[in-house]
């Protein structure tokens, strides 16, 4: 536990000295550089991503196509992806790749979340809205998209925190981020640098998750909490007779 | 593809460390989550307890739980049993929830009926429950083994060898050849994990080819997708 202590002594310190050289503390640069990297990558990846996945939840087309490449994105490894787009791109472009990178590994999940959004949407509602009138671009932004919301930005949380993880290897192609200080302390063996850097990039994740979790809660339209039936246990899967109208026929 | 030819033989024994790494954490994942997914699944307490460690341990990055773990629980950080240890936690992570969405979606009429035919609940839990949840249980175990495989390269960064080996070593030595053959091999083997399952799950629920999966079972598998 004591190697704890260190560690977070070692995140509060001004100055660091490491062997011989001394070094101001530059976490608050590294995140930035870490949360600069996140950011941009998150909002490239949910703008290509949302209209693709609109398309194909409103159409229902290309469904499999979308299942596949979220399944087939999870097998590639994340490592190889960036090392060999840095090769790739040359040394002085490594940002771009590092970026490229993030935005694939993030879009499947935003994908897959605008789909599986209006996916998970009941089929008579969106069959009363058009049997209401309603256009298909008006069923698109007025009831798929409201409703699908919630499954939305749990892809995009998704994505992010896929993005955050990965960003650790930003350091890896010397491009920075908090990843740095576990590529610095590795090989001369400085285990107090590496657990604190460790230790900022998990709480980095956690709470990046967690401000998406409060998101999340939110975006639930408000007509739809109110109809939910607030149980968590199992119960029956058939439908139970509707709760008013039944009372009231009793009543004659 | 010189580089490929006359490195036959280190690909190989890279895949076979890939795979002998990648292998205990899902048998691990899917064993311990039965009970604890049973416990989150069976009562409301231990359900909100249980999925908020396991969301908070799935949200760790890998890198940073390769250094974390160690002095915790006083290993080396460069060892194969670090490496099974924290991808373990992922799989166990994953497979909690999956075991819980799982035994959720069975139907609570079948349940019923087991116990009017006179199944004690244990005997219920393996002879009903599991097998009905199988289908959703095998589909959380895809993803814990195609995300597992690709989750072993990141140890290389710690120094424990895998086919991680040919992105560091490839960056190094400006050898396109030699990272793409990583990426393709770790691929591969996820490929050929996910179709074994896929088998394994023919041979052992034989009821899933013939009749149409339930409505809310392919529901939750779709979700599955999607949230992890």
């Amino acid at each position: 536990m004591s190697l704890f202590w260190e560690a977070i002594q070692w995140i509060f310190t001004p100055v660091w000295t490491i062997i011989n050289t001394q070094r101001e503390n530059d976490i608050i640069t590294r995140l930035g550089e870490h949360l600069g990297y996140t950011f941009v990558s998150l909002v490239a990846a949910t703008i290509i991503a949302v209209p693709i996945g609109y398309a194909i939840g409103h159409t229902g087309k290309g469904r499999e196509i979308a299942i596949g490449l979220s399944g087939a994105a999870r097998a590639i490894p994340s490592l190889g992806l960036l090392t060999i787009l840095a090769l790739a791109l040359g040394f002085s472009r490594t940002p771009i790749a590092a970026v490229i990178v993030f935005l694939v590994l993030g879009m499947p999940s935003i994908l897959a979340g605008a789909y599986a959004g209006i996916e998970s949407i009941d089929k008579r509602t969106i069959d009363a809205a058009r049997a209401v009138g309603m256009t298909e671009w008006q069923i698109l932004t007025k009831v798929e998209i409201p409703l699908g919301l919630p499954l939305l930005i749990g892809g995009v949380r998704n994505a992010a925190l896929q993005i955050v993880a990965t960003a650790t290897l930003a350091a890896y192609i010397g491009l920075g981020g908090l990843g740095v200080y576990i590529f610095e302390g590795l090989p001369i063996r400085n285990f107090t640098e590496m657990l604190g850097g460790a230790i900022l990039i998990a709480v980095v994740a956690i709470l990046l998750d967690g401000f998406f979790a409060v998101i999340q809660h939110f975006a639930v339209p408000r007509g739809v909490t109110a109809g939910q039936v607030k149980e968590v246990r199992t119960r029956s899967v058939r439908p139970r007779a509707v709760a008013g109208l039944s009372a009231d026929s009793g009543k004659g | 593809m010189n580089w490929l030819f006359n490195n036959l033989g280190l690909v190989w024994s890279l895949s076979l460390e890939h795979i002998a790494l990648s292998i205990p954490p899902v048998i691990i994942g899917f064993v311990v989550a039965i009970p604890l997914g049973w416990l989150a699944h069976r009562y409301r307490l231990t359900r909100g307890i249980l999925l908020t460690i396991v969301g908070l341990l799935y949200t760790i990055p890998s890198l940073a739980l390769l250094v974390i773990l160690p002095p915790l629980i006083g290993i080396r950080v460069v060892s194969s049993t670090n490496v099974v240890v924290a991808l373990s936690i992922y799989a166990v992570a994953l497979m909690v929830r999956s075991t819980t969405d799982a035994l959720d979606s069975v139907d609570a009429d079948i349940k019923q009926s087991a116990t009017a035919v006179g199944y004690s609940s244990w005997r219920r839990f393996w002879a009903v429950e599991f097998p009905i949840a199988g289908p959703v249980l095998l589909a959380g175990l895809r993803v814990v083994a195609v995300s597992t495989v690709s989750l072993v390269t990141i140890a290389q960064l710690v120094g424990v060898r895998s086919l991680g080996y040919l992105f560091t070593n490839g960056l190094q030595r400006f050898i396109p050849v030699e990272i793409i053959t990583g990426v393709v091999m770790t691929v591969v083997i996820a490929l050929v994990f996910d179709r074994l399952l896929v088998l394994l799950g023919r041979v052992l629920m034989p009821w899933t080819r013939t009749a149409a999966t339930s409505r809310s079972a392919k529901r939750r598998v779709l979700a599955m997708e999607v949230t992890s």
